[in-house]
């Protein structure tokens, strides 16, 4: 069951030559045709994984690796569709500078995962090619965008995964299949070669079996990249969290965001950062249902923009195959910046981020990091996105803020309601990678809820 | 909200029914999107952008090390590729 290993686990495994990377995929791929049928996590499969892992070298920092890349990173060979159906057959002409640094360090791209169309959603489930259903129980959703490399992680189909955050695609996810997933700050690293969403907070991120897992994988595709003039020229530090005692933290408590059934588990990691030797208070912050309107306006519009681009002249089927939802952020997105409402609503909404960013940095005087939950409640149920053009932004309500603002996140297995696993998002100031991922590893180091598995049959 | 004309701005063709369908799902979303006008905003400035950075160039060189290689037919720097789709 080599495919059960964490990332940690199979480097060591690897380096010490106790298997070999062609049995570590090969474990991967029993794995994935064993449940892919049930789960729909994957598009595509690498049909030359196998051939990859024979040639391996296990001295690079991801060697032999099998690792699944959401379907909107563009990969040489493989299709890649965005989850949509105008994209439907498409062969990407490059490489995305994330799976260039993947292959660079020598993982193996073992397949790319469904997705909400387009990244438009947080269920998964308005894939033009059928949900992903999450592993814990297949009558609930697993979350999205990035819902099938997070079902892959928790289904050990992969032993790490990329996957791409606008507003809460990482960490929504992570905290429903109940796997550790990594939003960097944005600019962190690069969107160059990723269908964009929104391009102002588009954000590729690790979802891994642990935090020690999402550090090294960063620590892999983070960095300056002249082809994404958004990109960080800042020094990527080194991010690998050491086993020392956390240093005296302040930690905020947001307070408006301790809502639903995630609060009682949430509030039970706060002890436990204590008991780490944190202080943890709570912090008020401008309430969520501001990021909801700000992040709806601002997303849309630049989805609008971004996907005007696909006309099916040069590639891809013409704008008839885009889906509902597509369709709904692309006209109210063309609304909200078409000639008499672009001030009521585009500006606006700009001037409320500034104001959301303010509220952050005012937080982040009196305290290192903020933790919440990072989604109200565990997994809904299959069907609940259906006709709720209003899903995502509610779901991730709680996530849209850090977005908002260009912050680093991570979030961590916490707890479970009715035997479905919760999230804490633990949040830091921009290019605060290292003491997010020190902390929330301080955490997982003291807990055991990252290393539970779902039952799978 | 004029669905039509927004539908025409944004090169989308309608299906029968959901004009209507969309009317009412974009009424409801901008109703939750106008709790921002609660904020009062006439001293801020806009964001558009949170890194910081201005003025970013990069040298305009080509650099064809990541285009796919299969079959490349190259005529200048311009280069004729395989049929992508249903492409092996």
């Amino acid at each position: 069951m080599l495919n059960k290993l964490s990332l940690i686990e199979s480097l060591d495994g690897l380096r010490s030559k106790k298997f070999t990377s062609e049995q570590l995929v090969q474990a991967c791929l029993d794995q994935i045709q064993k449940f892919n049928p049930k789960l729909n996590a994957f598009l595509a499969i690498n049909e030359k994984a196998l051939d990859e892992a024979k040639k391996a070298d296990v001295s690079k920092s991801l060697g032999g690796i099998p690792i699944a890349v959401k379907d909107n990173f563009l990969t040489i060979g493989l299709p890649t569709t965005a989850s949509s159906k105008v994209l439907e057959g498409y062969m990407p002409q490059y490489e995305s500078t994330v799976t260039t640094k993947l292959k660079e360090a020598g993982a193996i791209i073992i397949g790319k995962t469904n997705m909400d169309a387009w990244a438009h959603g947080s269920s998964t489930e308005t894939s033009d090619f059928g949900a992903t259903l999450n592993p814990w129980d297949t009558g609930h959703l697993p979350g999205g965008s990035s819902g099938g490399s997070a079902a892959a992680v928790a289904a050990d189909m992969c032993i790490a995964a990329i996957g791409s955050e606008t507003a809460g695609s990482i960490r929504q996810p992570a905290a429903w299949c109940g796997v550790t997933g990594f939003k960097p700050t944005y600019g962190r690293v690069s969107r160059y070669g990723v269908i964009a969403m929104a391009s102002s907070t588009d954000s590729p991120g690790p979802l891994a079996k642990s935090v020690g897992d999402c550090a090294i994988i960063t620590q892999v595709i983070a960095g300056h990249d002249p082809y994404d003039a958004t990109s960080s020229p800042s020094s990527v530090p080194n991010l690998a969290p050491s086993t020392k005692h956390l240093t005296p933290l302040r930690i905020g408590l947001a307070k408006e965001y301790l809502v639903g059934q995630s609060r009682p588990a949430v509030l039970e990691a706060a002890k436990q950062f204590e008991k780490l030797g944190a202080k943890v208070e709570e912090v008020s912050l401008l309430h969520p249902k501001y990021s909801i309107g700000v992040y709806t306006i601002i997303q849309r519009s630049e989805v609008s923009s971004n996907l005007a681009r696909y006309d099916g002249i040069r590639y891809g089927q013409d704008r008839s195959f885009f889906g509902d939802e597509a369709k709904r952020r692309i006209m109210l997105g063309t609304y909200a910046l078409s000639s008499g409402y672009y001030d009521q609503y585009y500006t606006k909404a700009q001037k409320v981020r500034t104001l959301i960013i303010k509220d952050f940095d005012q937080a982040f005087k009196k305290f290192d990091l903020i933790i919440g939950p990072t989604s109200p409640g565990p997994a809904l149920k299959v069907g609940a996105s259906i006709d709720s053009p209003m899903f995502g932004e509610l779901e991730d309500m709680l996530l849209e803020p850090s977005s908002i603002a260009g912050l680093t996140s991570i979030s961590v297995p916490c707890g479970f309601v009715d035997g479905l696993p919760i999230g804490l998002q633990i949040t830091g100031p921009q290019f605060a990678e290292s003491l997010v991922l020190q902390a929330a590893h301080s955490y997982q180091q003291a807990t055991t809820w990252h290393v539970r598995k779902p039952q799978l049959s | 909200m004029d669905v039509k004309h927004v539908a025409k701005l944004a090169n989308l063709q309608l299906k029968p029914g959901e004009e209507d369908k969309f009317k009412k799902q974009f009424a409801d979303t901008l109703k939750t999107v106008d709790v921002i006008n609660e904020l009062d905003t006439s001293q801020v400035e806009p964001t558009s952008q949170v890194t910081g950075l201005t003025n970013v160039t990069r040298k305009d060189k080509i650099d064809a090390s990541r285009i796919i290689k299969k079959g490349i037919i190259k005529r200048g720097d311009y280069f004729k590729v395989p049929s992508l789709f249903n492409a092996q």
